[in-house]
């Protein structure tokens, strides 16, 4: 008697576990698409989808700014003297120490360190800062006062890190594929 | 911007006297000169004459450059603004060509506007405004007047609250007009900008506006440019288009400000009835206050 | 209050019908005519009154400019002007709604000092307390959701500044800002959810008013001595009409104040750059969100971290969630607590000092010395926020232990009518 009582009891408990578990999993599920419907949806991505620039019409000491998903994108042809200022305070970079060798691509195994392609939202909050200027002549963000420069490498202010590089690669010495 | 941000209502005098020798070092551009607004304060109108003779500046000398999109040629006949009648709104309206379409054949075509037209643009789209001015678009002018403004320090955007100025928009607009002079020594305008006592940085893209209308020494060009016998100098031209502006950033402020007079007095009135029978109410209690 | 039997006695014979299958009547008669309410309450208790109608006016106003606007990155500001232009009244609805939420801000700010000064945060008011702390979180959300659906360069940059600071925490951070921008930058996705969002929260914000009304019954109203209700004849009027008539006379005064920025200066609290349409390639030279947020914001850039200046500036507010517990002091009322007085109105003095950091340039000085700046604004920043957690974490756990307190009187009744 005690016996089939507690088999009853074990049988009862799988049932009311499987279908707590069951209803546990239909709720979860029909949570998901509700969380996931807010990522991109795919006419955004695919606005996003990768571009070709031709850096031949941006003369030395000169940029240009392209908006690609949304956001700016600094693309600049930097002067020897600037290459060399850059590279001279490598040993100075305190904040996120990248060398400026780290902040160029190459294109055929050549260092191609005229061009520096990086995203125009200063990595505090994403505020776009201002080119050719700031204590660094690179970029000055005027939210709240990061000084980025000519790599695009922060040297002063509260933000965190240096202007991100996007994914790009040279297609020739003369065009970047950006995505 | 407002450099201040006028919040902290209660910060008032501490915040002040803590603060002033910073507040002291802002700023190294001339603050705008405060004009005398008709619409000013809380009984204020729009000067309708001020109002056309604005409107004729508008469109003869910045029309050229700055769009106003968000404006119909209604609004110069409605009530609380210029004061056009519809009839002369009508002709106005029927100088402008007007891109329509598509018709029956499936083309766009021109037509002469009509009173609930848009006004035209003067670029068809922000690439050809930039092509045709060294880089910049030049501002849209809708709402110009309530998107321009200047600190005005502690504590005087305290006091304004009070005394209700809020004409910085029309102010710095005036002072734009009549801020270009000579650059002073030592300091060096690049090309393609020009040299502004009042702009922010001091140096303007935009180059004197009216020269239009005036020659080197401040003499109009035309002195019958005004119909109503005004007297055309920078100064009143400047005025009158800052007006113009101000009305179509905010083509109702006559109506609000009479309507917020009615429901000042009204709300007085229950204020004061809700405080006898609030007195009369707690009267039953012993040490009933 | 839980002892107060309901006194409601139907009259006629459709309320006892009513009555009997289900006591709405009773229960507003319960709570809001019949409800005892300590009779030495001052005029800062008004704010709870005032708090309910600017909630009611923001939704309705709400509602009406819904009617009108248009959700899309490129209609978005125009269809906001053609309200003020060419909608009937337009430019009345959508100038109270944009100061309303400035006033909804004036008002709980005194509400919560109010609850800071007479320690209404204290048993048995903490679950009052903290639905409280809640409904200024879900407050601040719809607020800043608010703020971007004009779609100027503030609402813009805002959004754009406020987002990123999720970004922060590691890994998950950048994952996170992709899925609430709903694509590559703030956008027309974003504008959308937001919309969508500033349209519910203010209804989950009534919902949670309910509780903090339901749990303010419950436990009956604090008072300026903090002292308990002892005798309901002695110590307490009833509701209505005391505190009805009261309470009326307060918002009809508020509303003077509030009318006075609609129809005056209706676009003193907010920014000019707003009246520009938002450009994703242009930063106004300076973001400075909305004044009710500063203080806040003074923390955030107060810290050169990045993910400690988020943390600091979440922690800042999640702070008064711990009040009950954090301060020691057996007396309620801060009228009876010499030191905590002071302690008060130096955080209130911070607080509004942090709004005016927030306010600043960072780099602009505060203290110079000749040529040297001894002092910025971060500087200054730091100082203040160490202070503002100093009064929670520190002074008010040992006021309790060292504070000498003045006495306290014996009832409420005592207090007004003097001890016998």
């Amino acid at each position: 008697m005690a016996d089939h009582s507690s088999s009853e009891t074990n049988r009862r408990d799988f049932l009311f576990l499987a279908t707590g578990a069951a209803g546990a999993v239909a709720g979860a599920s029909a949570v998901w698409p509700l969380i996931n419907q807010m990522w991109p949806d795919a006419s955004t991505i695919a606005a996003g989808a990768p571009v070709e620039v031709d850096l031949a019409p941006i003369g030395e000491g000169k940029a240009i700014t392209l908006k690609w998903r949304g956001k700016p994108i600094f693309v600049r042809h930097r002067t020897k003297a600037e290459i060399e200022s850059a590279k001279a305070d490598d040993s100075k970079i305190t904040i996120d120490p990248e060398p400026d060798s780290k902040r160029v691509k190459s294109f055929n195994g050549k260092l191609q360190e005229p061009w520096i392609i990086v995203y125009g939202n200063c990595t505090h909050l994403g505020c776009v800062p201002t080119g050719f200027s700031g204590d660094y002549n690179g970029w000055y963000c005027p939210c709240h006062g990061s000084h980025y420069d000519n790599a695009g490498r922060i040297r002063k202010g509260p933000a965190p890190k240096n202007l991100f590089i996007p994914d790009y690669a040279f297609l020739s010495a003369s065009k970047v594929k950006i995505g | 911007m407002k450099m201040i941000s006028r919040s902290l209502i209660a910060a008032l005098a501490l915040a002040g006297a803590a603060m002033s020798p910073a507040l002291a070092a802002s700023g190294h551009t001339d603050n705008p000169p405060a004009q005398k607004w008709s619409f000013s304060g809380p009984f204020g109108t729009f000067d309708r004459a001020q109002l056309q003779r604005g409107f004729k500046v508008y469109k003869e000398v910045c029309a050229a450059c700055h769009s106003m999109k968000l404006l119909s040629f209604r609004n110069l006949s409605e009530p609380g603004g210029p004061g056009f009648t519809e009839g002369q709104v009508k002709t106005l309206a029927a100088e402008y060509k007007v891109k329509d379409g598509p018709n029956e054949s499936g083309d766009m075509f021109e037509r002469p506007g009509r009173p609930a037209d848009r006004f035209p643009a003067p670029f068809a789209n922000d690439e050809a405004a930039k092509a045709a001015n060294n880089g910049a678009v030049p501002p849209d002018f809708s709402v110009i007047a309530k998107a321009r403004t200047y600190s005005r320090g502690f504590p005087m955007w305290l006091f304004d609250i009070f005394t209700q100025y809020q004409e910085q928009g029309p102010d710095y607009i005036t002072a734009i007009l009549i801020g270009y002079e000579e650059a002073p020594k030592g300091v060096t305008v690049e090309p393609g900008l020009n040299y502004n006592k009042y702009f922010p940085g001091n140096k303007i893209a935009m180059a004197n506006p009216l020269i239009a209308l005036f020659d080197d020494n401040g003499k109009a060009q035309d002195p019958g440019f005004y119909t109503d016998g005004t007297p055309v100098t920078r100064e009143q031209v400047a005025r009158d288009v800052s007006a113009f502006l101000m009305w179509a950033a905010e083509p109702h402020m006559e109506a609000r400000k009479q309507t917020g007079a009615k429901v000042m007095i009204w709300l007085t009135i229950l204020a004061m009835l809700l405080y006898f029978s609030k007195k009369k109410i707690w009267a039953r209690l012993e040490g009933g206050h | 209050m839980s002892e107060h039997h309901s006194t409601y006695v139907p009259s006629t014979g459709i309320e006892r019908w009513l009555d009997a299958r289900l006591p709405i009547v009773r229960l507003m008669h319960d709570s809001a005519v019949s409800y005892p309410v300590p009779r030495n309450l001052n005029y800062f208790w008004t704010f709870g009154g005032i708090l309910m109608f600017v909630l009611i006016a923001q939704i309705v106003t709400g509602i009406v400019l819904v009617m009108h606007y248009t959700p899309h990155t490129s209609m978005a500001f125009d269809s906001i002007e053609g309200i003020m232009r060419d909608v009937n009244w337009g430019w009345l609805m959508r100038y109270m709604h944009a100061n309303g939420a400035s006033m909804f801000f004036v008002a709980v700010y005194i509400h919560i000092a109010r609850g800071l000064y007479y320690g209404s945060y204290k048993a048995p008011r903490e679950v009052l307390w903290i639905l409280g702390v809640i409904i200024f979180l879900v407050m601040m959300a719809t607020a800043f959701m608010g703020y971007v659906l004009p779609w100027g360069q503030m609402s813009f940059w805002g959004a754009t500044v406020i987002t990123n600071l999720f970004s922060a925490f590691p890994v998950i951070g950048e994952p996170i800002v992709t899925w609430l921008w709903g694509g590559y930058s703030v956008d027309n996705p974003t504008l959308n959810r937001f919309f969508s969002l500033h349209y519910l929260l203010p209804f989950v914000l009534l919902g949670i008013v309910v509780l903090h009304v339901w749990a303010l019954h419950h436990v009956g109203q604090n008072n300026p001595t903090g002292v308990e209700v002892k005798d309901y004849a002695k110590d307490t009027v009833p509701f209505t009409p005391f505190a009805t008539v009261k309470d009326l006379y307060a918002m009809v005064c508020f509303m003077i104040f509030f009318a006075w920025f609609v129809f005056y200066q209706p676009n003193f609290l907010g920014h000019a750059d707003n009246y520009i349409p938002a450009d994703p390639l242009k930063t106004p030279a300076h973001i400075v969100p909305e004044w009710y947020f500063l203080p806040f914001y003074g923390i955030l850039r107060a810290i050169p971290d990045k993910l400690g200046g988020v943390l600091a500036m979440f922690a800042s507010i999640g702070v008064l969630a711990f009040l009950p517990w954090l301060d020691t002091s057996k007396v309620k009322s801060g009228a009876y607590r010499p030191i905590f007085k002071i302690c008060f109105w130096v955080l209130i003095i911070v607080t509004i000092l942090l709004g005016y950091t927030g306010s600043q340039p960072t780099d602009k000085p505060v203290l110079t010395l000749g040529d040297r700046t001894v002092l910025d604004m971060v500087g200054f920043a730091q100082i203040l926020t160490v202070i503002y957690f100093a009064y929670f974490l520190v002074a008010l756990p040992l006021l309790g232990l060292f504070e000498k307190t003045k006495p306290v009187p014996a009832s409420i009744a005592d207090s007004v009518l003097g001890a016998k």
